[in-house]
């Protein structure tokens, strides 16, 4: 069963936090703007500097390979970004039954990326990042541009790769009735401390 | 050759002059100053650069020769620094342009002395210092295009770049694209002056000779020569500047460090 570990972590001036997070669980993560949630989250993609231990089962973040460490803890950032034309171009592999969970045809992989909402950047987004197959999800506000019935379907992908993958989530989300749908536990980052939510 | 009097220099100083003047007319007044401090800086630093020449050639002894090609390096490498809007915070900023600018020019100038001219002794001033200079000068340019081009890509783009890592790509692929855009930002000038030398411009150098007395012939093929020098040295140099620079970027666990990027202040 996956486990992220998470001793002593400490980035830009905040920490030390420790907390575990298991495979098929959803840990919620709240708190105000500039708290330092996105911080936590890119810092346990190794996206920045940080101190302290961060573990997926038995492998050191550290003694891992970055490309590898971010492929097996996929990161998926509030905003999408996308750098070539074609949707396609983004994808290393896909397929059509993932494509049609989020509502999608396969021809979209051959759309331009000018052509798309933001709501569908952002359920593409997801889609490009499950191809990776991770097995812990940071998720930085994954439905914040998405209408309810989108919202609805993202919620559902999520808990169908906890259910059937087991995958670890750490969902940060503004929307208390949603991290109280989706988590089991939740964790509250303000004034630079980490408490867990009863 | 007709050797040119100081009446003539100061005619021609007065065609400046005049264009200055034209400049306050029409409220350029900012413009104009600089063109006269640019007028007095090409006076004083081409009449310096011929008494350093004439020493040189006088002296002809590699110590000397070795001295002003290495201050020419230097040179070079604070004014590939200088010329970028967003430089590496700290040696980078000047080591990686001195450092590209050294290999390239050195070894291709170097090459040009012992197996093509193979002048007697080797390094004579006469044929090293202009050579150098010429390729020095064109590869400077190149580089410091090319690192700016890379920054400011990098910089505007640390999104998507960031993006591609988050996805598990590896840096080098992640800049790739980046990294042969600010080659090809690099090389631009000079592919531009080879297409175009002799049919919409004469280059300096070529005119130069004939305009001492040089056969066209001789004249064109010191100037051919000349071109592939300078491209092989400008892109040579571009590929080693853009290699260091785009490494530069990530850090060991490959995340997109730009703040080892700073604004320049001008």
């Amino acid at each position: 069963m996956t486990c992220l570990h998470v001793e002593n972590l400490h980035y830009q001036a905040l920490g030390p936090f420790s907390f575990e997070l298991h495979g098929g669980e959803c840990l919620g993560l709240s708190g105000p703007s500039g708290a330092g949630k996105s911080l936590l989250l890119r810092a346990l993609a190794d996206l920045d500097a940080y101190q302290g231990t961060v573990l997926l089962n038995a492998d050191a973040c550290h003694q891992l390979p970055p490309t590898q460490w971010r492929r097996r803890v996929g990161l998926l950032s509030a905003e999408s970004h996308w750098w070539a034309d074609r949707v396609g171009a983004h994808f290393h592999a896909v397929n059509d039954a993932q494509l049609a969970s989020l509502g999608f045809e396969p021809a979209v992989l051959g759309w331009s990326i000018h052509r798309l909402s933001s709501g569908e950047r952002q359920r593409l987004a997801l889609l490009r990042l499950l191809a990776n197959q991770p097995e812990v999800l940071l998720l930085d506000e994954p439905t914040a541009n998405l209408d309810p019935h989108n919202s609805t379907v993202v919620e559902t992908l999520i808990q169908q790769q906890r259910d059937l993958h087991g995958v670890a989530v750490l969902w940060v989300s503004h929307d208390a009735a949603q991290l109280a749908r989706v988590a089991q536990r939740r964790l509250h980052l303000v004034n630079g401390r980490l408490e867990y939510l009863a | 050759m007709i050797e040119l009097s100081w009446l003539d220099l100061s005619l021609a100083a007065g065609l400046v002059l005049l264009l200055a003047g034209l400049l306050i007319h029409i409220g350029l007044d900012k413009l104009s100053l600089r063109l006269i401090i640019a007028g007095l800086r090409t006076t004083v630093q081409l009449f310096l650069i011929a008494w350093v020449l004439k020493f040189l050639f006088a002296q002809d002894h590699p110590f000397w020769v070795s001295l002003m090609a290495l201050s020419m390096c230097l040179i070079a490498g604070y004014e590939v620094m200088s010329r970028q809007q967003r430089r590496f915070t700290g040696w980078w900023g000047f080591g990686m342009g001195s450092a590209a600018i050294f290999v390239s020019s050195f070894l291709v100038t170097l090459f040009t002395l012992l197996v093509l001219i193979q002048a007697d002794p080797w390094y004579r001033a006469q044929y090293a210092i202009p050579l150098l200079g010429m390729v020095m000068g064109n590869t400077m340019n190149g580089i410091s295009l090319s690192l700016d081009r890379l920054t400011q890509s990098a910089w505007q783009q640390r999104a998507s770049l960031e993006a591609r890592l988050m996805l598990g790509y590896g840096w080098s692929e992640t800049i790739a694209e980046i990294r042969r855009d600010s080659v090809r930002t690099g090389l631009v000038p000079i592919l531009n002056a080879m297409a175009a030398a002799g049919i919409i411009t004469l280059p300096g150098m070529m005119t130069g000779q004939i305009l001492a007395g040089s056969p066209p012939l001789e004249a064109v093929k010191y100037q051919i020569l000349i071109m592939f020098l300078v491209a092989a040295g400008t892109g040579f140099g571009t590929l080693i500047a853009v290699s260091l620079g785009a490494r530069h970027l990530f850090d060991q666990r490959e995340r997109l460090c730009l703040q080892r990027l700073e604004e320049a202040r001008h």
